[in-house]
Formats: C-alpha cells, sequence, structure tokens
C-alpha cells in the first residue's frame, strides 16, 4: 500500500543533515514504503526546514517495533529531565 | 526493429510557464512511433521510473517521464525531493495536468512522433494517469494500483489529494488498470467502485488485478516487487499500447 498517511509538526531544534547543522522548521511522519531499508513499509520520519530547500533534510527509516521503542523511549528520557 | 535508443535529461516548459526537468528516452530507428508520458510514483523521479522510462524506448515507444517535482526541490536527489514535495502537500491536480500535457506536447513534437500519446503512472501516478485521461485528449491509458481515485486519505494527511471517481464520464480514451490484490490503497472494493463507475459511463477498460502482489509489485529494487505480476502486467501493456499507440 502506498498510504499516503502523513503527519505533519511544526518543531523547533537543529539537526545535522548532509551540508551540516541547520534549523528545523517541521517534521514528517508516514508509515509507507521505504526508500532504503529493505522492507516493504516503514514509519518514516524526515526532519526538515522548508526555507533550506530539499538538502536541509534529516530522515530516518525504522521498522514499526523500533518506532515504538523510540517513541516510548523518548518519553521516559524527557520524564526523567529537569522540567524547564 | 534494433534497441539502439537514446536517453537523456531534458528541459521543457511546465505548468505555468515553468521550466521543469524530465527523462526522455527514445529509439534510434528510423520510423514513427507512439508516445508514452510516464508518470512516476510517490517516492519521485528516481532510477526505477529512469529505467521504466528508457524500457518503453526499447520497445519501440517515445517516452518521457517528467520531474513532477522539480519546482520544489530542483537538482536534488529523488528521495530529498520526494520528502519536501510531501511536506508541502504533494503536487496540485491542475499543475499535474498542465505538465502532463506539456509532456505530451513534447512527444509530439519530435519528428519521429505518430501523433499518438499515453500516459501511464505508478502509486500516485497511478491516480495522475487517471486524472490525466479525464482532462486531457489521450489515446491511452494506464493507471497502475493508483491509490485515491476512489475513497479519500486521512484528514489528518497534508497531502492535497481527493477522490477523482467522479471524472470517469469525461474519460477521453481507453484504460488499463492493474492492480495488486493484497494492496490496500488502492483496495479491491476501490478498484471494483471505479471498475463500476466505468461500467456505467460506457467506457473502454480492461483491468487485471495480480493474487499474492500488493502495491508497488512493478518496482524491481524495492521488496514489493513481484515478479510474476510485474511479467504478466508488462505483457498486458505491450499488447493494450499496441492497440492503441500504433499508427
Amino acid at each position: 500500500m502506498c498510504t499516503y498517511q502523513t503527519e505533519r509538526l511544526d518543531v523547533s531544534g537543529s539537526g545535522k543533515g548532509s551540508e551540516g547543522w541547520f534549523s528545523l522548521s517541521c517534521a514528517t511522519f508516514y508509515f509507507d514504503h521505504p526508500t532504503h531499508y529493505p522492507a516493504e513499509h516503514s514509519l518514516n520520519i524526515d526532519f526538515l526546514n522548508l526555507d533550506g530547500g530539499a538538502r536541509a533534510r534529516v530522515a530516518v527509516e525504522l521498522d514499526p517495533a523500533s518506532a515504538r521503542e523510540l517513541a516510548r523511549a523518548i518519553l521516559a528520557t524527557l520524564q526523567t529531565a529537569p522540567q524547564p | 526493429m534494433s534497441d539502439s535508443l537514446q536517453a537523456e535529461t531534458v528541459r521543457f516548459t511546465g505548468h505555468g510557464g515553468d521550466e521543469i526537468e524530465g527523462y526522455l528516452a527514445q529509439p534510434l530507428d528510423e520510423g514513427s512511433f507512439g508516445g508514452v508520458v510516464v508518470i512516476h510514483h510517490l517516492p519521485g523521479y528516481d532510477e526505477g521510473m529512469k529505467e521504466i522510462t528508457r524500457k518503453f524506448a526499447a520497445h519501440g515507444y517515445l517516452a518521457v517521464c517528467p520531474n513532477l517535482y522539480s519546482r520544489e526541490a530542483p537538482g536534488a536527489s529523488p528521495d530529498d525531493a520526494a520528502a519536501a514535495a510531501r511536506a508541502l502537500g504533494g503536487v496540485p491536480d491542475e499543475r499535474l495536468v498542465g505538465d502532463v500535457q506539456a509532456a505530451s506536447g513534447l512527444l509530439k513534437s519530435l519528428g519521429s512522433s505518430n501523433g499518438r500519446v499515453a500516459t501511464i503512472g505508478y502509486c500516485s501516478g497511478g491516480r495522475q494517469s487517471f486524472l490525466s485521461a479525464c482532462s486531457l485528449p489521450l489515446d491511452a491509458a494506464v493507471d497502475c494500483y493508483g491509490a485515491f481515485v476512489v475513497g479519500t486519505p486521512p484528514e489528518s494527511s497534508p497531502l492535497r489529494v481527493s477522490p477523482i471517481v467522479q471524472m470517469t464520464p469525461d474519460l477521453s480514451c481507453p484504460l488499463l488498470g492493474l492492480f495488486g490484490a493484497d494492496d490496500q490503497y488502492p483496495s479491491p472494493q476501490h478498484v471494483a467502485e471505479l471498475e463500476e463507475a466505468l461500467k456505467l459511463a460506457d467506457k473502454v477498460y480492461e483491468f487485471h488485478s495480480y493474487e499474492g502482489a500488493g502495491h508497488a509489485f512493478f518496482s524491481t529494487d524495492r521488496p514489493s516487487y513481484r515478479p510474476d505480476a510485474a511479467k504478466d502486467g508488462w505483457q498486458r501493456i505491450w499488447e493494450f499500447f499496441g492497440r492503441y499507440l500504433a499508427s
């Protein structure tokens, strides 16, 4: 399937892409065909700066179990971090 | 016919007067040939799509694959371009039709054109092939597992895609549909609904759904590749284009 199911978030932060560090403006999440990971589908995340051109991108393609673990680990880490 | 061909990147004027990139492949034999506009899949204007474009030339067709993401990401790698286009909402329908019209015009302007042009599209391009055939005068169209001709994407999706099955009465040419029976977008139910609309509108069409195949079964560089379905699908395409694109 090609789900088109895409979530888009505005994000603040920085990412390191093929041309070095850049400021992030958004992230997209979609469950679709990966470009590189050898599976029919993966959970794909692109961290982007839409004003920085197409190369301003950090991409990951994760198997669904890894993506769930990542989400759990992020929340767990944030829970123990000092609150601003 | 020999198998000599020429393939190269070209630039031409697309929708709205914008210059866009395309990959043009043409047989080098003497004679006149039908044309095929290859509409790339959602992952973009990549090596696989260029390979398919060359395959048409090797089989005696003029073929061009326009880079539908030329504007969002000029010169970017196909995956970066696809990600940028996705984040920006995808390719607007009106712009797509304009770019396909321009690509069709490019093929017809070639000295070896016989004046006939078809579209073929894969994945999101399958829907766009159907959209083109309902919007432009074409000689044939092929929809390879195009999602959302029927059905609507989730509301959360930033992609600007709406169903177009209601355009069926405007279909200008015969339609070949090639689908995977295991696909969910389009599902067998979506395919049946499109077939019903084609019957109601009394259109010429031919559908084939392959058991054991899902989405993207033509993509030789992906795990979704299904050799048996792809082999039969290519045979159907050659027969279909032989019927409708011949001089």
